[in-house]
């Protein structure tokens, strides 16, 4: 079973059309991204799937369930930290997490157990009794980390999970969520093209409310760009082993654009000698600038 | 069940963490209290014959913090949508009519609390009641109660944020209070003033309050009660329905 299926999803906002049909598929287990600059769509596209907002047109699925008839099942089934912190700055950490597992109808074993587990994980143990309201910015987004992990959920939402942190708590969050990563399908948005490549399997790249582009991040990068200088005959063999990645020639070099550079570099040298050679690696961040451009 | 009960604990929680906000929101209805019950102790209001001002103006003070606390209580949903939490009960199993009838309840808990804070300082002042009719004085506190908490959650699914609450403290909270019979008897406003004051169901909130409390009233006990019963099946069916069909974004 798919743990996430969208058809041709459609959400206006009076004459605003936020996502413009858009389709896409998640596996079980894996981490997709959703990818874009801002006001692309994701967070809206993200609010449909847990039932928050009623799309305009077209279907959701969530770990089976439609999010329109089956809004109840699909809430048992996911997990969710949002954006903009949602938790109740006049408890303290613990209480929390206490609060979210009754909610969820977690026995009290259970509870206990998962909140200790879950407070380890994002490092929070020894702030455990303190009220959120004292928290930095840093520390809430690791407690919501937890929070949307305590009961298990078959699939765990992360709305731009690093906005807005500094480099080290975003390293963390990073660790926590590849941590976590196998026990549960996780789709998470961001505007961060480093965040997509690290985390995700698979992404997908929205831009004013559609879909231009979808695959893993390696895919989606464009071909490195390689410039030989060698002697005629060599570039002779070169022009008949690689004529097909060939963009320009001239006295004495030849211009590549080449897939993976990493194969091409030892194929090149049994065919030919170099004299010298220059690599301009392309980078997922080219390929999503001229996606949304 | 089990969802409501954790909504309501975390209401009351809340509740009882801010002792700043709960001494605050006694302030007014204190002063209006001791001031009033002095100020006019030795008026002659006609259709109260025989009866002490103070007696019939202390069930109408604590009436009236129930009006307050309910719908002020219904109307912090507004606030859990601004600070997010909301979305975090939102998304969670428990379904929206259970998340709705929780804040009801938890409402109706911290307005009775409230009630009973006022009513002890009205005993300090000389309350006059009768102490066998106690469970229906708090009844019809209670019934108060549900009736303006759900209209406070009802008001609350049609505001974006809180610069509505004060449209809903001077258009709705003021009149429906000045209005009710708290202050003065109803036979005394003017006649058009007086069928207004007919449609407005705290009137019969404070009716049945002085009714328990100290055997005056100008509707049948029975009618009050009924109408209380009506009115907060009404509003709790209202707050459910448009809490169901609300959006969070």
């Amino acid at each position: 079973m798919k743990a996430v299926v969208v058809e041709n999803l459609v959400k206006d906002f009076g004459n605003f059309r936020a996502i413009d049909c858009v389709s896409f598929e998640v596996e079980e287990g894996e981490v997709f991204g959703i990818l874009g600059p801002n006001g692309a769509g994701k967070t809206t596209t993200i609010k449909i799937l847990i039932t928050l907002l009623k799309p305009t047109k077209g279907r959701a699925f969530v770990a089976g369930y439609d999010v329109l008839k089956s809004a109840s099942d699909v809430r048992k089934n996911i997990g969710v930290v949002f954006q903009e912190t949602t938790l109740e700055l006049e408890f303290t950490a613990r209480e929390n997490l206490d609060f979210h597992a009754r909610l969820y109808g977690m026995s009290k074993a259970e509870r206990e157990k998962r909140i200790e587990e879950m407070l380890n994980l994002v490092e929070l143990e020894s702030f455990s009794d303190k009220l959120v309201k004292t928290f930095s910015g840093g520390m809430k987004r690791r407690l919501e980390i937890a929070r949307g992990f305590l009961h298990n959920p078959k699939i765990l939402f992360l709305d731009e999970p690093t906005l807005g942190l500094d480099a080290k708590t975003r390293r963390k969050i990073w660790k926590y969520i590849e941590e976590l990563k196998g026990s549960s399908t996780i789709v998470l948005t961001t505007h961060y093209i480093e965040e997509a490549e690290k985390l995700c399997d698979r992404i997908v790249v929205m831009n004013k409310g559609k879909i231009v582009a979808m695959d893993s991040p390696k895919n989606l990068k464009a071909e490195d760009r390689v410039v030989i200088y060698s002697s005629k005959e060599d570039l002779d063999l070169i022009k008949k082993n690689f004529g097909s990645l060939i963009v320009s020639e001239d006295d004495g070099k030849v211009e590549l654009l080449v897939k993976d550079v990493e194969s091409f570099i030892p194929k090149l040298f049994e065919v030919a000698k170099v004299k010298e050679m220059s690599i301009k690696r392309s980078t997922l961040e080219d390929a999503y600038i001229k996606m949304v451009e | 069940m089990r969802g409501l009960y954790v909504i309501w604990l975390r209401d009351v929680k809340r509740f009882v963490r801010a002792r700043s906000r709960l001494i605050g929101s006694l302030g007014m209805p204190i002063f209006f209290m001791i001031f009033f019950s002095l100020g006019f102790r030795r008026a002659n209001i006609p259709s109260l014959e025989s009866l002490n001002y103070i007696d019939f103006l202390i069930p109408g003070i604590v009436s009236m913090v129930v009006l307050f606390t309910g719908t002020f209580s219904g109307v912090s949903v507004v606030w859990d949508r601004q600070f997010g939490f909301l979305r975090e009960i939102m998304v969670s199993p428990v379904s929206r009519t259970t998340i709705a009838l929780g804040r009801i309840f938890s409402g109706a808990t911290t307005a009775i609390f409230q009630a009973t804070v006022m009513f002890l300082l009205g005993i300090a002042l000389g309350f006059n009641f009768r102490i066998q009719m106690l469970p229906f004085f708090f009844l019809s506190l209670f019934l108060t109660a549900l009736v303006f908490t759900g209209i406070g959650i009802a008001i609350s699914t049609k505001m974006k944020d809180i610069h509505g609450f004060q449209i809903v403290v001077n258009f709705f909270v003021f009149p429906v209070f000045l209005l009710s019979g708290a202050l003065f008897p109803i036979s005394e406003l003017p006649e058009i003033l007086r069928s207004i004051s007919k449609l407005n169901p705290l009137t019969y909130g404070v009716d049945a309050a002085r009714w328990a409390s100290i055997g005056f009233c100008e509707i049948d006990p029975l009618v009050d009660f009924s109408v209380l019963i009506l009115c907060s099946v009404l509003t709790t069916f209202l707050a459910s329905y448009l809490f169901n069909k609300t959006e969070v974004e």
